[in-house]
């Protein structure tokens, strides 16, 4: 889909044609996100969707307590310093961001008064600055009141390299300036399209300057209330034991009127998923229960039950096979898959498709992953703006035959294929996990019949996602021919997600294989494109751009991808928790309520 | 007895520093890092997880942070959790109350049930008792832990639905209720590990039992009219206990440790559950602190068993 057919898409949700909700359907199946789409929407003059909160109660409190089980328990509760998504809900209990990425892709103000746009001035025209307006007589757990200083505080907290924060990176590259007690603005160096990144969502929350002020670089990890959090949230902070548990007690200040409902909350950790979803759905000892990688099966046998109901959020998690552009068998200057080589096997366009015709993805998920895992032939897969129609994917192993056949692959006595003496053998390894044991045998099987024989290779996954230099089987050295792995999209803006393709990021010895680009594959138009797109303002224009990124990198096979893998969690039949697949699962804990 | 408890001590030592040497190059040289997690998100640069290594001094040889480690140690200084950013002592003492608790109370139930099925079973060996307690004994040690547990939960939580299966060490009752609730929640993690260590124990009492009981001053016990109670008690279960307490006295550093599985199935917060999220997190210094007090454990409990050995019997002398 190109930038005018978007275009024509958007005319018919303004003229009313289309509803808001399937162009943004449609925008996900180009392999965008939500909020991509959203954006796009906005620009085009499309009145926002008024996120409406679905929250019925008219009192605070009287909700009796929250219980969430998350199986692996938050072990700490600065944002900050929260890496893994535990950490993250653990503090968005306390804490809040200025705006929230709802399940369309929205922006939805928490401690901001209003989200930015053209309209209200909060954007300039040039795209290098945004203005937030902060919500006022909103107060910190302990009494003291929310401004401007806060905001700017937290960005000079996170932008110092020796606070190590994780958060550094939405914050390095922009400056902020407080420009009354409740206004900040943010200057970006360069055009911005995706602006909404400092200050909001999973790596927005905001800490009390009063509290940090005295705690910053070196002595960050010396403050006390790393693990007392003194927030805006719903909930106060009451208790905490890494790794086991985290309580909190209603906030009976809360800066909006009638929330929070519960009147108090814990989140107990640790444990295993398929436990977690039976202390949810089937004996109901829980209310929610966090990220459920559990076969679907399992699921729909303990739902049966009735006590409550398995939520699948769309997220953009692709489990995807990446194919070595460089030879990982030759070493040269010290490294194997160094980019001065060339893949043996895989520089023949022709078995490249072959392998992409091979991967039976509707075997995949309707034996392995069911619901969990949805096939797909698209690379960037959520935000709908971004998701491009242009791919399609289908398993057959008479055209991969064929195509081989044609391209002068031969079968020999055993009957594997090779050319000039060049066996088709490979190796495709991926990490131990079951469900991808399984996934690998069914590539396997396929490739048997069309003449490819395929060595399977499991990595235990503590070796195989490690950074460790001197280990030749980690995803990043990527030593093999093809490799499987789920990539995560931790924003709702593909633009840090595309990076991935650029040359720029190959993964070598040089860089201790940091760079991102582990498929070594390069293309001139992919890095035009993407450098592009980084300064494009228009949001549709920016979109087709993705689109046609992803069409490059899957229509030349550089990865093959299987299924999307949406989030799972279990809720209690009367509890209501709107997630979002762009944020937190507790992104909007204070719209959270029971039926009486 | 003073002089050899010194001697003792003297000699634990290097070997603690041994213990410590290897516990830390093993550490050190096994796959994985600490801060993967920031590896595999691109949000997040590169320079902060290069940052965060110069900051806890992962990039120096093995060598200078095993002797920051030990400097460290000697000073009472136990290190500092990479995933918690808490002192792992901290760390650990919040999780020693439970260990105790739950493993504690096991052990005793696991007594409970071996001394007085064993005696029994021994007194009158092949009686029906003997076999029914036979039988028992090898089905309670040949099933797994993580099997009876799962069945436990299946049977008392789902079917039944009469006990939680989710330990919650901070419950809000007070007064009674909150003994009533902490009883129902331990029950089935007290059970499941008492019943097994239990099983066990049973076989090791008949047996020292079975070894007393026939010999020649047991029968003048009885040729001199004492009453089967007496001799039982008196004579027999005194020097049939010797090798049973040191079994319990070697087994005393588990009670510390935990239940690593039994604690991740019913979610008890105990020692065992954060020494396995510190592994699967690569926390080394946590992994390092709790392995290091485990051997420590170890190595005074051995000790503790051979001053037992001559309070129980006399003849053993300490030179």
């Amino acid at each position: 889909m190109d930038e005018r057919q978007l275009r024509q898409l958007i005319a018919q949700v303004k003229a009313g044609c289309t509803s808001r909700r399937s162009f943004i359907r449609a925008m996900i199946g180009l392999g965008l996100t939500a909020p991509l789409a959203a954006q796009m929407l906005a620009h085009s003059g499309v009145a926002r969707a008024q996120s409406m909160s679905a929250y019925k109660p008219t009192r605070r409190g009287g909700g009796g307590p929250l219980k969430l089980l998350w199986w692996q328990g938050a072990t700490l509760l600065n944002p900050h310093f929260a890496v893994g998504t535990k950490d993250q809900e653990g503090s968005r209990i306390f804490y809040e961001p200025l705006a929230g990425w709802d399940a369309d892709g929205n922006l939805v103000p928490m401690l901001a008064a209003e989200v930015p746009s053209r309209q209200n001035g909060g954007l300039a025209a040039d795209g290098k600055s945004v203005i937030w307006k902060l919500k006022r007589n909103v107060r910190w757990h302990d009494g003291a009141p929310f401004t401007a200083d806060d905001a700017l505080f937290n960005y000079e907290y996170a932008i110092d390299p020796a606070t190590a924060a994780v958060s550094i990176g939405s914050y390095k590259d922009v400056t902020v300036d407080k420009l009354d007690s409740h206004t900040v603005r943010v200057n970006f160096k360069k055009p911005t399209p995706y602006w909404a990144d400092a200050f909001v969502g999973t790596r927005g929350m905001l800490i009390p300057k009063h509290l940090f002020e005295n705690y910053r670089g070196a002595k960050s990890r010396e403050a006390p209330n790393n693990l007392k959090p003194v927030g805006t949230g719903p909930y106060k902070f009451v208790d905490f034991k890494p790794g086991d548990m985290v309580r909190g007690t209603i906030n009976a200040d809360y800066h909006e009127p009638s929330k929070p409902y519960f009147d108090s909350i814990e989140m107990k950790g640790g444990g295993d998923a398929v436990s977690a979803a039976r202390a949810v759905l089937q004996t109901g000892e829980f209310d929610y229960a966090w990220n459920l990688q559990v076969e679907d099966e399992i699921l729909k046998r303990l739902e049966a039950g009735g006590k409550g109901r398995t939520e699948i959020t769309p997220g953009a998690n692709i489990e995807h096979i990446q194919v070595n552009t460089t030879d990982p068998w030759k070493e040269v200057d010290g490294e194997r898959a160094s980019i001065k080589t060339q893949h043996p096997l895989f520089s023949d366009p022709a078995v490249r498709q072959a392998l992409a015709l091979l991967v039976d993805r509707k075997s995949v998920e309707d034996y392995i992953y069911g619901r969990t895992g949805l096939a797909t032939g698209n690379f960037l897969n959520n935000p709908q703006r971004f998701v491009s129609h242009n791919t399609k994917w289908e398993f057959n192993v008479d055209k991969a035959n064929q195509l081989l056949e044609a391209a002068g692959w031969k079968r020999g006595a055993d009957g594997i294929r090779a050319k000039d003496g060049r066996k088709l053998k490979i190796v495709y390894q991926t990490s131990i996990n079951a469900p991808r044991q399984k996934n690998q045998a069914i590539v396997k099987q396929a490739c048997q019949k069309a003449g490819i024989e395929v060595e399977l290779k499991s990595v235990t996954a503590s070796v195989f996602f490690s950074s460790d230099v001197a280990n030749p089987d980690t995803y990043t050295k990527f030593y093999c021919d093809l490799q499987m792995y789920t990539t995560t999209m931790p924003q709702p803006d593909p633009e840090t997600f595309m990076n991935q393709f650029c040359s720029w990021e190959v993964s070598s010895k040089e860089n201790k294989w940091q760079g991102r680009n582990i498929t070594r594959w390069r293309n001139d138009e992919y890095d035009r494109t993407y450098r592009a797109a980084q300064g494009e303002l228009d949001p549709v224009k920016r979109a087709a751009m993705f689109i046609r990124m992803n069409d490059l990198v899957v229509g030349d096979q550089a990865v093959i991808p299987v299924v999307y893998r949406p989030r799972v969690s279990a809720v209690l039949a009367n509890l209501h928790a709107p997630l979002s697949g762009w944020d937190n699962d507790l992104w909007n804990l204070r719209d959270w309520y029971k039926d009486a | 007895m003073g002089r050899y408890l010194l001697r003792r001590l003297l000699i634990a030592i290097p070997s603690v520093i041994g213990i410590s040497i290897v516990l830390f190059t093993v550490l050190a040289l096994a796959p994985g890092d600490p801060f993967e997690e920031l590896a595999t998100n691109p949000a997040i640069p590169a320079e902060v997880r290069a940052n965060l290594r110069t900051q806890f001094g992962l990039d120096d040889p093995v060598a200078v942070r095993y002797g920051r480690w030990f400097g460290a140690m000697a000073k009472g200084d136990w290190g500092f959790s990479f995933a918690s950013r808490v002192d792992v002592d901290q760390l650990i003492l919040q999780r020693i109350p439970v260990t105790l608790l739950i493993i504690g109370a096991s052990q005793l139930l696991a007594l409970a049930i071996a001394l007085p099925v064993g005696v029994v079973a021994a007194t009158r060996p092949y009686s029906l008792f003997d076999q029914v307690a036979s039988t028992f004994a090898f089905i309670g040690f040949s099933l797994p832990t993580f099997f009876t547990g799962i069945v436990f939960i299946l049977v008392f939580s789902i079917t039944l639905g009469w006990l939680p299966f989710v330990y919650r060490a901070d419950i809000s009752a007070t007064g009674w209720a909150w003994y009533w609730e902490h009883f129902r929640q331990a029950l089935m993690p007290v059970a499941v590990l008492g019943l097994f260590q239990g099983a066990s124990w049973t076989r090791y009492v008949r047996s020292a039992v079975l070894d007393v009981i026939r010999l020649d001053y047991v029968t003048t016990a009885r040729a001199k009219g004492l009453g089967e109670p007496a001799v039982v008690l008196k004579h027999v279960v005194r020097n049939a206990l010797i090798p049973v307490v040191t079994l319990i006295a070697l087994q005393m550093p588990a009670v510390f440790g935990g239940a690593i599985v039994t604690e991740q199935i019913f979610r008890v917060p105990g020692i065992g559950s954060l020494l396995i999220s510190a592994i699967l997190a690569n926390d080394t210094p946590v992994i390092m602190a709790v392995t290091f007090v485990f051997s420590i454990l170890v190595i005074l409990f051995n000790l503790l068993a051979d001053l037992l050995y001559g309070w129980l019997d006399p003849r053993i002398a300490y030179r």
